[in-house]
C-alpha cells in the first residue's frame, strides 16, 4: 500500500472490523508483565478456546461471524500487580492472573460478562474494582501519553490510526508552515521531558532557521537513568506516537532523515519501534511524497551499546557517527551543527509523544493541565519502597504527598507492610538528580520548584526510600554509578567522581572526620562548575543534596562513627545478646585483636574500644548470640 | 594441513564480510557492525577488529577504542548462560547486593572473574533494565526473573545447571 494514505478510510475499516468482536481480552505485554508470566496465560487462553471451540482471534480481519480477540498491550503501569489482563467492553481489569485462572475468565467474563471476584483488585477498604479506573493508583492519574498505552495493540498502525492517530501529521504538513508548528508547540510551553526541561519550541525554531541542505531529528530513548523506565514503556505501548512526533518535527525544522537511538537493554522497545517504522513506511505514512505534499522523512532504527553519557545529545550524536560516545562543548549548539555536521534535534521519547497531541488539539488546550511555567503531564516510573509501584502520569503541579500516598498507597518497610510513618526520602531525577523531604511533601512539582531546592525533575525516575535506608549508601550508589560511566574525556569529571566516591567510602567505612564533608562539599561544586557535559555538571547533585538536606545523618556518620540506619557494617559494633549466649568462648578464640572477655558458661563482653568490626564473631558463633549491633 | 588452517580463516572472516557488506563497509556504521560481529561470535576477536579496521580503512586504534568504550563489547568470550543482575536504583534499594553475593559463592567467581572456566555462565550487572515495578530482577540471556530473592536465585542456576547435565547425558 504505498499510494496516498487515507486515515478517515483506515479509522473506518478499523471501526467496521471492530464491530465483528463480541469481547476484547487485552494482556499487557510491557516488560514486567512478560517477565511475570504473561505469555503463558496468552498461550493458555488459546489453549482454552481450543479445548471449549471458542472463536478466538489475535488479529482483527474479516471473519464470517462474529469473535472474540486477544491482543497484547504495552506497559500499563501497575507492573507490581502483574500479570494483568483486562476484558472489552466492560472494561473487567484482572491482576495476578495465573494460567490456572484462565478457564474461569473464559467461562464467566469472556462468555457472559460476569467479573471474576478473586481476581479483582482489592482496596485498602478490602472491597474489590472492577475496573482500573475504581483503583486509587489510576484513579489519581492524568494520563494523556500513557492513554493508550496498554489499550491499543502497539503492533496495530490502524487501531493507532482508529484513535485519531497520525491526524496531528497530516494537518501539520499539509495545513501548517514550519513557522507555524515551531510557534504551535512554542506557545504550548511544551519542555523537554528528557531532564533539562529546555523549551521544546524554542529549540526547534532554532533549527528551523538554520540554512542547510540537510538536517536530522533524532529521538532519544537512551533512557540510562537507573530506576527510570517512562521511554521504555512509550516505545513499547504506543510506538506510534513517536513516529508521529518525528515526523511533525521533521516538517518543522525540514529534515528528511531522522533516527530513534535506543538502548539495547531494551529489546522489546528495539523491536517494536522498528516494526513501527517498516508498517509506517509500508503505509506511505513515512517515505516519499508523504500525504501528497512532496516532503520526505526516513526513520533509522540504532540500538546503543551501554554507555550512560550517550543520553547527552552531543555524545549521543558520537555514537551514531560511529564514534566513541563522548560529548563536545556547546556552542555549537546541535541545533546548529549536530549530526554529521549538520542542524539536528534531539528530543526525548516522551517530549515527541507529546507533539501529536498539542498539534491536534491546540497549544491553549495542552496549557490546561501542569503549572504556568511547567504546563502538561509528566511521567515518572515509582519505585522503591511503595505499595503500588509501576509507571504514572500526572499533571505537573502535583504534589509529592498526592503521588507517593494517593497513588502509590503509601510507604513500606522492609518487610513489606506499610508503616505510615516510614518515609524518610525520594530521589528524583536519578544520578543527576537530588533527594526530597518530609518537609517537601507538600511542594508542587515542577522543573523550577524542583531546581530551587538543588533537585531535578530528570528523566522521571521516583525512588521512594524508607527510613531504614541509609542516605550516605545511596549518595554513594549514586557516585560509584556515575565515576563508572563517566567517559574520561574532562578531568573534573573523570577525577573528581573518583575521589568523591573514595571519601564517600572512607564515610560508610569510619575513616572519615568532619573535614571530610566540607572537601566533598567544595569538590561537588568545582565539578559542577568545571566539568563539560551534563553528566559531570549535574554527578555531585545527589551528594550535595544529602549535605543540605541530610546533614545531620551524614554528620552522625563522620563524628561518631555511627549509621543511624545500620546499613553501613563498618560502623557497627558487635553486641552479644546475654539471653543467648552460653559462654561458650568461641568468640573469643575467633576474634583477632582480643576485644572479647567473659567467664566460661557466663555471657561474653565485647570491648567496643578494641573491636575492630570485623564480624568474625558474629559468623563464629553458633547460637545467633551476636547481633550487628548499633 | 596448510590447506586446512585456510579454509578455517576463511569461514571465521566469511560471517564478518557479510555484515560488512550489508553496512557497505561506512565507518560511520561502526557501531552496529561490532554488535552484530558480537552476536555471531559472542565476542569481538582480536584479529576479527583489526580485519574491520582494514575493511573501514580506519586505524584499529579506533575500532579498539570504541569496542573498549562501550560497556555491551566484550574483548573475551562469554558463557553460553549471560547472567545479569540489575542494579538500578529500584533494584538496589530492594536488595541486588544479596543476589550478587549468592551467585558469586554458588559459581565461585571471584571479584573480578565474571566468566565461569566452563565457559558455562558470565556474571554481569547492568544499571538499569528498566523493570523497576518488579525489582530486584535477573535475566538470563532473554528471560526476565521477577522478585528475586538469593534463594530463588540460587534455584534458577540449579535448574540451568540440571538442564545442561541432562542435555550432555544425552549428547554421550
Amino acid at each position: 500500500m504505498n499510494s496516498m494514505p487515507d486515515l478517515k478510510n483506515i479509522a473506518s475499516e478499523f471501526s467496521e472490523l471492530y464491530s465483528q468482536v463480541n469481547r476484547r481480552v487485552i494482556i499487557c505485554a510491557g516488560t514486567g508483565c512478560m517477565a511475570n508470566g504473561a505469555q503463558k496465560i496468552k498461550n493458555e487462553f488459546l489453549h482454552i478456546a481450543n479445548l471449549t471451540g471458542l472463536k478466538f482471534e489475535t488479529e482483527l480481519r474479516k471473519e464470517e461471524e462474529r469473535f472474540d480477540l486477544l491482543t497484547g498491550s504495552g506497559c500499563q503501569g501497575f507492573c507490581q500487580m502483574g500479570p494483568l489482563v483486562t476484558v472489552e467492553p466492560e472494561g473487567i481489569f484482572y491482576i495476578k492472573v495465573k494460567p490456572e485462572d484462565v478457564a474461569e475468565i473464559v467461562a464467566e467474563t469472556v462468555m457472559h460478562g460476569r467479573p471474576v471476584e478473586r481476581l479483582l483488585y482489592h482496596n485498602t477498604a478490602g472491597k474489590p474494582c472492577k475496573t482500573a479506573e475504581n483503583i486509587n493508583f489510576y484513579k489519581k492519574q492524568t494520563r494523556r501519553v500513557l492513554k493508550d498505552c496498554g489499550n491499543i495493540n502497539p503492533e496495530d498502525i490502524r487501531e493507532y490510526i482508529h484513535r485519531g492517530g497520525y491526524s496531528a501529521a497530516e494537518k501539520a504538513l499539509k495545513e501548517m508552515s514550519p513557522v507555524d508548528v515551531c510557534d504551535e508547540i512554542l506557545n504550548s510551553g511544551l519542555r523537554g521531558r528528557g531532564g533539562g526541561g529546555f523549551p521544546t519550541g524554542r529549540k526547534w525554531a532554532l533549527a528551523q532557521s538554520q540554512k542547510s541542505d540537510k538536517k536530522y531529528i533524532i529521538c532519544n530513548g537512551d533512557e540510562g537513568d537507573p530506576g527510570a523506565f517512562m521511554d521504555r514503556s512509550v516505545m513499547e505501548g504506543n510506538p506510534h506516537s513517536v513516529i508521529e512526533g518525528m515526523l511533525i518535527a521533521a516538517h518543522a525544522i525540514g529534515a528528511d532523515e531522522g533516527y530513534v537511538y535506543v538502548r539495547l537493554e531494551y529489546p522489546l522497545a528495539v523491536k517494536r519501534i522498528k516494526k513501527a517504522v517498516e508498517v509506517a513506511l509500508e503505509y506511505g505514512i513515512l517515505g516519499d511524497n508523504i500525504f501528497g505534499t512532496g516532503k520526505s522523512f526516513r526513520v533509522n532504527v540504532m540500538e546503543g551499546a551501554g554507555a550512560f553519557v550517550c543520553g547527552e545529545e552531543t555524545a549521543l550524536i558520537s555514537s551514531i557517527e560511529g564514534k566513541r560516545g563522548m560529548p563536545n562543548p556547546k556552542p555549537p549548539f546541535p541545533a546548529q551543527s549536530g549530526l554529521f555536521g549538520k542542524p539536528t534535534i534531539i528530543n526525548n521519547v516522551e517530549t515527541l509523544a507529546m507533539v501529536p497531541g498539542i498539534i491536534r488539539n491546540g497549544a491553549a488546550e495542552f496549557r490546561q493541565t501542569g503549572t504556568k511555567d511547567s504546563p502538561g503531564t509528566k511521567t515518572f516510573a515509582l519505585t522503591g519502597h511503595v505499595v503500588n509501584t509501576g509507571l504514572i502520569e500526572v499533571p505537573f503541579g502535583t504534589t509529592l504527598r498526592e503521588i507517593i500516598f494517593d497513588i502509590g498507597g503509601g510507604v513500606i518497610g522492609n518487610d513489606g507492610e506499610i508503616d505510615p510513618d516510614g518515609f524518610k526520602a525520594v530521589q528524583i531525577g536519578g544520578p543527576s538528580g537530588g533527594c526530597l523531604t518530609a518537609a517537601h511533601l507538600d511542594l508542587p512539582l515542577s522543573f523550577d520548584s524542583l531546581r530551587s531546592i538543588g533537585a531535578m525533575v530528570g528523566s522521571g525516575g521516583l525512588v521512594v526510600m524508607n527510613r531504614s535506608t541509609c542516605m550516605v549508601r545511596i549518595a554513594k550508589y549514586f557516585m560509584e554509578f556515575t565515576q563508572n560511566e563517566s567517559c574520561g574525556k574532562c578531568v573534573p569529571c573523570r577525577e573528581g567522581t573518583r575521589q568523591m566516591l573514595s571519601l564517600l567510602e572512607d564515610i560508610t567505612e569510619g575513616k572519615a572526620d568532619e573535614h571530610t564533608l566540607e572537601i566533598l562539599d567544595q569538590l561537588g561544586k568545582a565539578i559542577t562548575k568545571a566539568s563539560l557535559c551534563g553528566l559531570g555538571k549535574t554527578a555531585p547533585n545527589p551528594v550535595l543534596s544529602l549535605l543540605t538536606l541530610f546533614r545531620e545523618e551524614m554528620e552522625i556518620h563522620v563524628t561518631q562513627q555511627r549509621c543511624p540506619a545500620k546499613e553501613c557494617k563498618a560502623l557497627l559494633t558487635p553486641v552479644v545478646l546475654e539471653e543467648k549466649c552460653k559462654g561458650c568462648g568461641l568468640c573469643i578464640k575467633k576474634c583477632p585483636v582480643g576485644a572479647i572477655s567473659g567467664e566460661k558458661k557466663q555471657p561474653h563482653f565485647i570491648n567496643e574500644e578494641l573491636c575492630i568490626k570485623c564480624g568474625a564473631c558474629i559468623e563464629a558463633c553458633r547460637l545467633d548470640a551476636i547481633s550487628e549491633g548499633v | 594441513m596448510h590447506n586446512d588452517t585456510h579454509v578455517a580463516a576463511v569461514r571465521k572472516f566469511a560471517a564478518v564480510c557479510a555484515i560488512l557488506e550489508k553496512y557497505e563497509y561506512k565507518p560511520e556504521k561502526l557501531v552496529p557492525i561490532l554488535q552484530q560481529v558480537q552476536e555471531e561470535y559472542r565476542y569481538l576477536p582480536e584479529d576479527v577488529m583489526a580485519y574491520i579496521a582494514t575493511a573501514l580503512r580506519i586505524s584499529p586504534a579506533r575500532v579498539y577504542g570504541v569496542a573498549t568504550f562501550y560497556s555491551h563489547f566484550a574483548l573475551e568470550p562469554k558463557g553460553k548462560y549471560v547472567i545479569k543482575v540489575c542494579d538500578g536504583t529500584a533494584c538496589h534499594v530492594k536488595g541486588s547486593n544479596p543476589l550478587l553475593t549468592e551467585i558469586r559463592n554458588k559459581l565461585s567467581l571471584g571479584a573480578k572473574q565474571h566468566t565461569t572456566s566452563d565457559l558455562l555462565f558470565t556474571l554481569e550487572t547492568v544499571s538499569c533494565l528498566g523493570a523497576c515495578g518488579i525489582a530486584p530482577v535477573v535475566v538470563v540471556n532473554e528471560e526476565v526473573h521477577s522478585l528475586m530473592t538469593p534463594g530463588k536465585t540460587a534455584a534458577m542456576i540449579d535448574a540451568i545447571i540440571g538442564k545442561e547435565k541432562v542435555e550432555d547425558e544425552q549428547h554421550a
